[in-house]
């Protein structure tokens, strides 16, 4: 019921010394830095829409 | 009710006398990101800090802090929703839903899923356009549980009083954490998922069909508004006086869910220039990438999603440079609770200022 759709146009991992650290995301068209952490719903619906195929997440630089 | 009738419920309720309401921004007072947004055809929050709009498929939408309230209770703020384009046929799966979510730790006082559990009451004021029967739901996301309340908007665009007390629920205690384990949700519209059962007035496993029976549809009409103040949602079987909060209460609440850098009145993007939305500003000595860092006003629920914006151009992911629209990157950011940083891309210039505004958000 926690529903949170996200219309997420692009993903990539940021990494600090190799370790990803949090995702660029664009999300309505405005570029947000959502954290690698599973109480964040905009992590959870990343992660959801990447486990349902419909998003991949680049490598970070 | 009278003054003495009035204290004898709040004794006989057995709650505390103050910070009894577990609604936050109940007085909608409190409206960060935006006073009004138009265009409305998803969910989101974006107006009335704790609301969250919930939109599929079911009309567009004006969402505004409104000074439209009850004369004489001591509101000067509601929480205003306009029908812009009708949809007077809902789809089986469409729905809107007005909702707040409140985390474990907050609710801990129902006392849910103990033989203990506690009665609840909701209160609040509204003002619909479509008269009839209303629906709101408690809906218990530890353990996929709901129960179900109708209430009837008597007179059109007219403000009425509601008062809707909830059985305690003996099943499913609620999760001591800062997740989100209680939703009021009010029902605006939906289709037959939603609502082809039978309404669910005690507490169950929630089945969709039987959560929003016999609701209105406040979308069939682009004649239709839809506003709401003073929810209070508090242990007992009786509506205590509505208990009103400072703003500087009520804003420090909505900030453990959403900061800005951003002065009030002054929105996320805006080109707001330095001294107003910028939040910080670096001076280089040297070149190299700068790092921006900064300490939030509250501690965070979670971990916030942060979005850096240059003051000057209102973009996304960039900061300005010497007080003016030439941008440099951000390249990421690493968040905790309490503070973030998040460092440029490109070199910077001796000499030179860079600035960016921000706002973090871990809302529920």
């Amino acid at each position: 019921m926690l529903d949170n759709i996200l219309n997420v146009t692009s993903a990539k991992y940021y990494a600090i010394n190799e370790n990803n650290v949090s995702i660029t995301a664009v999300i309505d068209g405005i570029t947000r830095f959502v954290p690698i952490a599973p109480g964040n719903k905009d992590y959870v619906e990343i992660m959801r829409q990447v486990d349902a195929g419909e998003l991949t997440i680049q490598d970070a630089d | 009710m009278s003054k003495a009738a009035e204290l004898a419920a709040l004794i006989g309720s057995q709650t505390a006398q103050s910070n009894r309401n577990m609604m936050i921004n109940g007085a909608m007072q409190v409206s960060q990101r935006s006073t009004s947004v138009a265009s409305i055809t998803s969910t989101g929050y974006r107006t009335l800090d704790r609301f969250n709009l919930l939109v599929e498929s079911l009309g567009t939408w004006t969402m505004s802090q409104d000074t439209d309230v009850p004369t004489g209770y001591g509101f000067a703020k509601s929480l205003k929703i306009d029908c812009t384009t009708a949809d007077a046929s809902p789809a089986v799966a469409d729905r809107m839903f007005l909702r707040q979510t409140l985390e474990g730790v907050d609710v801990q006082r129902m006392k849910k899923g103990t033989s203990n559990a506690e009665l609840v009451t909701l209160s609040f004021w509204v003002k619909a356009t479509k008269t009839g029967t209303h629906i709101v739901n408690l809906y218990d996301n530890d353990n996929a549980r709901v129960i179900a309340q109708a209430y009837t908007v008597s007179s059109s665009n007219t403000w009425e009083h509601k008062s809707l007390t909830f059985a305690g629920d003996t099943t499913g205690a609620f999760d001591n954490d800062n997740a989100g384990s209680l939703q009021i949700v009010w029902g605006l519209g939906c289709g037959t998922n939603h609502s082809s059962g039978t309404l669910q007035t005690t507490w169950a496993s929630a089945s969709n069909a039987n959560r929003f029976v016999g609701q209105v549809n406040t979308a069939d009409s682009t004649d239709n508004n839809w506003a709401i103040t003073g929810v209070q949602f508090e242990v007992g079987e009786v509506a205590t006086p509505f208990e009103h909060r400072t703003f500087a209460d009520d804003l420090a609440a909505c900030q453990r869910y959403y900061q800005k850098s951003y002065s009030p009145g002054v929105f996320p993007g805006a080109t707001s220039g330095s001294g107003i939305g910028a939040s910080i500003m670096y001076r280089a000595y040297g070149t190299g990438q700068l790092r921006f860092s900064g300490q939030f006003k509250q501690s965070f629920r979670d971990v916030p999603t942060v979005t850096a914006y240059s003051p000057y151009s209102g973009n996304s992911a960039h900061c300005s440079e010497n007080s003016s629209t030439t941008d440099k990157n951000i390249g990421g950011a690493q968040a905790s609770t309490e503070l973030f940083y998040a460092p440029m891309t490109e070199d910077c210039v001796d000499g030179r200022t860079y600035e960016i505004a921000f706002e973090a958000e871990s809302e529920l």
